[in-house]
């Protein structure tokens, strides 16, 4: 059953992919990226990562895609005409990505030595020893050691690991958010001066 | 389950599909979503490498907490990238990738 859902948000993402790549209308492709982002966010979910997997869904489907369809609708490119592909372009197009997906494969195979790393569930009782590094009156205990429901606290795992060991990097996260959002607002002012010209 | 390899394989996969695109598109909004899936991809493989790496019973956390902040940078570009795309069209009245050839040597 878990496999069965495994291949079919593989699937949805490798068929939003091959869509987004190839659909001519630029509306078209935002809508076949965010089918292939919902198929990641549910094989995240898949791997027990909740957290990462809602937080994909509602920033790729939630903010960015909004953010293209309203460029593209500002730009109102509709109307373009088809472009014509030159043959040497496809042509690398259809290669190099080949090319990196036989090594990657190669890689894959040769990586492991043949003997393939074991997907171990999670259940109650190894929750149950896992609860034992954390204190005792703190929510991811209580979660991990519930009489009746115990489940795993993504989130609080995450934000526990985020402020115990990467702390410094959230905060430079912080200043790189306020560095874009400061260049966007100077990019996107109009400046009074003419613009250069091109060539 | 599906086993590690099969996770890196589709990784792999929208990883070569967004490359592809890259190449190909001429339109730049599209190349620039075809960048975002390359990132998504990349970040699938640090989630499955995160599952299968148990430690002390639960999965090794480190690496969600790579893709929350690959999540937080990918936001960030868009933005920036999306209002050079703006301005860029207001300069030159295309995004056709043909036609901007000024840094040509």
């Amino acid at each position: 059953m878990a496999s069965f859902a495994f291949y079919l948000f593989a699937l949805l993402a490798v068929a939003g992919g091959g869509l987004l790549v190839t659909l001519r209308n630029p509306v078209s492709s935002a809508l076949a990226m965010v089918l292939s982002f919902v198929g990641l966010a549910g094989l995240f979910i898949g791997l027990n990562a909740y957290f990462v997997g809602i937080v994909q869904i509602l920033v790729y489907a939630g903010a960015i895609m909004v953010l293209f369809i309203f460029i593209i609708m500002l730009l109102d490119l509709n109307d373009e005409k088809p472009a014509k592909f030159k043959l040497s372009t496809v042509l690398a197009g259809i290669v190099i990505p080949l090319l990196l997906l036989v090594q990657i494969l190669g890689v894959i195979q040769s990586g492991l030595h043949g003997e393939e790393a074991e997907f171990t569930k999670i259940d109650e009782e190894t929750m149950k020893v896992s609860a034992k590094e954390f204190p005792k009156e703190s929510a991811i205990y209580k979660s991990l050691t519930h009489e009746k429901s115990p489940k795993l606290p993504d989130t609080n795992l995450i934000g526990h690991t985020i402020f115990k060991s990467y702390n410094f990097p959230l905060q430079v996260m912080g200043a790189l958010l306020l560095v874009a959002t400061i260049g966007v607002v100077v990019l996107s002012k109009r400046s009074h001066k003419k613009a250069p010209t091109d060539s | 389950m599906a086993s590690l390899n099969e996770f890196l394989f589709v990784s792999g996969l929208l990883f070569a599909i967004g490359l592809a695109g890259v190449i190909i598109r001429r339109n730049i909004i599209v190349i620039f979503m075809c960048l975002e899936l390359m990132l998504a991809a990349a970040s699938l493989t640090l989630v499955a490498f995160s599952r299968f790496h148990i430690h002390n019973g639960l999965p090794d956390y480190n690496g969600q907490v790579f893709v929350f902040f690959i999540i937080t940078v990918a936001a960030a570009e868009v933005a920036v990238g999306l209002a050079i795309i703006v301005a860029l069209y207001r300069a030159r009245q295309t995004i056709n990738v043909e036609d901007l050839t000024s840094m040509r040597g």
